[in-house]
């Protein structure tokens, strides 16, 4: 039975290790998702979890200025501006108008520091139905 | 058209109910005829669903945009070939896809298997075509690729399509869809031969025999649809990202990591008898992992880039997966007596044990991915706010578990089965040993102080030392024997036992996919807008943007930019990433432009105008190492090819054969059961 003594010893080990790694990368990386709304109604305790917030793009505030990208986002009449400087290129769907998800934290200014956009558009993968004829196109089993 | 297409699917999906019950109560009767019959009935399917897979490809290479999967996925402008793939471009084109490979896959089992497995056959005929028929329900009666579009009573022509997104407008889209199919798609059958054997208490491990060489192509395709996968994102993202944790690539990865752990437990059963639970179970759990993961892509459970329109079938998958699950774990509970082990670890120290932590490494990591991936499903179900984990957390928890695995591969050849004395442990892991210290110093002195990146390229060395050793003491002792040269023999000793030494040429290929993985700590990037003639600096190179060239076809309008590479002074050579705009998707993308070398790729990416017009937005990046992985690609296909050939020799291993329930007086341990 010593055997398994050592194997069970070495399992725990292993398996607590990193059950440790995980919850710590949990701990450090989660991210709540926030609408504009929540964010506000949280005040300074915002600025000490990360958060993904989502809104539509207004149009004319896309800034790029060196690495920083400055730009608003609303959600009815709510605002947030955000500055984003993370390395991967803005995504091709990001534009004016696009609805666009903001993963970072908040500044002490009052601004969303992102460091990562995803931009969600009704045509990312999956085309839009096709709306060219009359508006009324349905689709129906044929048989 | 539509309607034969649809109709065939009607049939087919009948056919396959004729062809589960027929199985069933043939063999209840012993009626070998409708056994038959039933077996024959695959055959049908497998025509019937070629059928309406080629006239829907018909329909989308031809443009008839009267059918809405048309009109959706195809346009006039697309290149034939894209009009191809389009068949996969959206949801339900995608589940036919599934659906005519488990066809085509049920076909060849019952070809291969006609005169073999009387007993079992009923029941692997009707595990394959109750998952058939549960596809063939989907496209039939709930997204149907053939369907058309109405107005009021009338069907309407619109003329054109959408076309297919712009992003799967690359080679890839060709090949990438239907290799990662044909992994998720092929773990049915051993899967189904995993319960047939099970149903039919059959007393040996005859399953395992049968189904390995699927269980090895398949693992293949997975590999290969994954890699393709992240060549592909390499290649058209824009910033260089291969990996990005995304739901839907964890998802492929989940059966990968399943399917690796029982290529390898798989042995343990074959060669000492053990482990037969845990081989049943992960072969189960690689299936469900593979619907799984089709649940994900088709269901937009959880956001991701991928995520194809919401749809109203995640209700019958999860339905299925239920179902399955359940009554898999019935079987197997039901059946523990069939799955005894014959044989006891030893010793902590012994090439059983380094399988054993293989498969308990490589399940954490599976366990830790899902865990990830469905965080925001659970943590809105259990505390009502839905929160997300990145790729920090994947990477935090992965990079260890891949430096421990690595590590083990370097270990599993140097250490004995049963047990290892000290003095053999010595004389083995001097060398390897030895070499990853001396490697490790050499780069602490060049100043690389990233610390897995150390640890890393150190047991890539290892690895690479210890395998290498096992390929030349062996074909040292038939060059000896036969006078043979050193390569000739380590050839003929790669043909005597192919899957033993093919197996370490793909493990050969995992060290190089490391390397490339670890390149990527010493990443460089830089981001700015330059008007034609002036610069950018990055990691010595000089990027001057000559020119901007705008052009027009009927697909997309472009522009590129004309970009001259050199590094002190010398040029090397122009480079031109375009940005196009795509007319009928109406759609934005970027055609990065990468110098590859084997020590670094130069990426450029022309990521649009600023300034009104007046500068173009230049990213360029360097990714050191980066080539290792898709040269890894290679050598894995090489070694899975290799572990294909038959082996010249047919080794005997000794040990004992459990004929019907030998009741054993130990009772099973512990562990490994």
């Amino acid at each position: 039975m010593k055997t398994y003594m050592k194997f069970g010893l070495l399992v725990a080990v292993i398996i607590g290790t990193l059950g440790w790694l995980a919850a710590g990368g949990i701990k450090e990386t989660k991210t709540y998702y926030r609408t504009i709304d929540e964010v506000n109604k949280l005040g300074n305790a915002a600025m000490d979890q990360r958060m993904r917030v989502g809104g539509d793009v207004v149009d004319g505030t896309i800034v790029r200025a060196g690495n920083e990208v400055r730009f608003t986002i609303h959600q009815d009449a709510l605002k947030l501006n955000v500055v984003y400087d993370g390395i991967e290129p803005l995504p091709d769907t990001f534009r004016p108008g696009a609805q666009a998800l903001a993963d970072g934290k908040m500044r002490p200014d009052g601004t969303f520091h992102a460091t990562k956009i995803q931009a969600k558009c009704a045509s990312k993968y999956e085309a839009k139905p096709v709306q060219k004829q009359p508006v009324h196109a349905e689709k129906q089993a044929s048989l | 058209m539509e309607n034969l297409g649809a109709l065939s699917l009607v049939l087919a999906f009948c056919l396959t109910i004729y062809s589960i019950l027929g199985s069933l109560v043939g063999k209840w009767k012993k009626n070998p005829f409708l056994t038959l019959s039933a077996e024959r009935a695959v055959y049908c399917v497998w025509f019937l669903v070629a059928g309406a897979v080629g006239i829907l490809v018909y329909s989308l290479i031809g443009g008839d945009f009267r059918m809405a999967y048309v009109a959706e996925h195809s346009n006039r402008a697309m290149p034939p070939y894209y009009k191809f793939a389009s068949w996969w471009g959206g949801q339900a084109g995608s589940l036919l896809l599934w659906t005519f490979l488990l066809a085509s896959y049920s076909a060849v089992v019952v070809f291969q298997n006609r005169r073999k497995f009387r007993d079992m056959m009923p029941y692997v005929v009707s595990i394959l075509m109750t998952v058939e028929g549960f596809f063939l329900l989907l496209i039939t009666f709930i997204v149907s690729p053939f369907l058309v579009l109405m107005q009021g009573k009338g069907i309407i022509d619109v003329g054109d399509g959408q076309g297919l997104n712009p992003l799967l407008q690359y080679w890839t889209m060709l090949i990438h869809p239907p290799v990662l199919y044909l992994g998720y798609v092929g773990f049915t059958v051993p899967f189904a031969f995993a319960i047939a054997s099970l149903i039919t208490k059959q007393p040996g491990d005859d399953w395992i025999y049968t189904t390995r060489r699927w269980a090895i192509v398949t693992w293949f395709f997975q590999s290969a649809g994954i890699i393709l996968g992240a060549g592909w994102a390499y290649a058209v993202l824009g910033w260089g990202g291969y990996w990005g944790w995304d739901p839907v690539e964890n998802a492929s990865l989940l059966p990968w990591l399943t399917s690796t752990a029982f290529l390898h437990s798989v042995m343990m059963q074959e060669k000492k008898g053990m482990m037969k639970i845990w081989n049943m179970v992960l072969v189960a759990a690689t299936f469900f992992l593979c619907i799984f993961g089709t649940t994900l892509t088709r269901t937009g459970l959880v956001a991701s880039v991928h995520a194809f329109a919401q749809s109203q079938i995640g209700g019958y998958f999860f339905g299925f997966l239920g179902i399955g699950i359940a009554g898999t774990t019935y079987l197997i509970l039901d059946r523990l007596e069939y799955l005894k082990t014959e044989a006891r670890l030893e010793s902590v120290v012994s090439r059983e044990s380094s399988f054993l932590f293989n498969n308990l490494i490589l399940l954490a990591s599976c366990f830790a991915i899902l865990w990830g991936t469905l965080f925001p499903v659970i943590s809105e179900k259990l505390t009502g706010e839905k929160i997300s984990v990145d790729g920090p957390f994947f990477n935090k928890v992965n990079i260890p578990i891949g430096l421990f695995l690595l590590f083990l591969t370097g270990v599993g050849p140097l250490v004995a089965w049963r047990r290892s004395s000290a003095e053999s442990l010595k004389k083995a892991f001097i060398a390897p040993t030895a070499g990853a210290a001396i490697l490790i110093a050499v780069l602490v002195a060049f100043g690389i102080r990233h610390p897995y990146a150390l640890m890393s390229f150190g047991l890539c060395l290892f690895v690479a030392i210890s395998v290498l050793t096992e390929f030349y003491k062996g074909a040292q002792a038939i060059s000896i024997k036969d006078g043979k040269n050193l390569l000739a023999a380590a050839v003929e000793l790669t043909h005597r036992n192919t899957r033993r030494y093919g197996g370490y040429v793909v493990h050969l290929a995992i060290v190089m996919m490391f390397i490339g993985f670890t390149g990527s700590a010493f990443n460089k990037d830089a981001t700015q807008q330059v008007a034609p003639g002036d610069t950018v600096h990055i990691a010595g190179y000089d990027l001057k943007l000559l020119k901007l060239v705008d052009s027009d076809n009927e697909n997309y309008v472009g522009r590129k930019a004309i970009i001259e590479v050199s590094t002190n002074g010398k040029v090397l050579q122009t480079m031109e990433p375009e940005h196009r705009f795509y007319k009928a998707s109406k759609q934005p993308t970027s055609e990065v432009a990468i110098r590859r070398r084997l020590t670094e790729d130069l990426y450029i990416n022309f990521a649009g105008m600023s300034d009104g017009d007046a500068k173009g937005v230049i990213q360029a990046y360097v990714f050191p190492l980066v080539s290792c992985i898709w040269i890894g690609f290679w050598i894995l296909f090489a070694g899975t090819v290799i572990c294909l050939v038959p082996s010249k020799v047919r080794l005997q291993y000794a040990r004992t054969e459990v004929i019907g329930i030998a009741k054993k007086p130990h009772a099973a341990s512990q562990i490994h059961n």
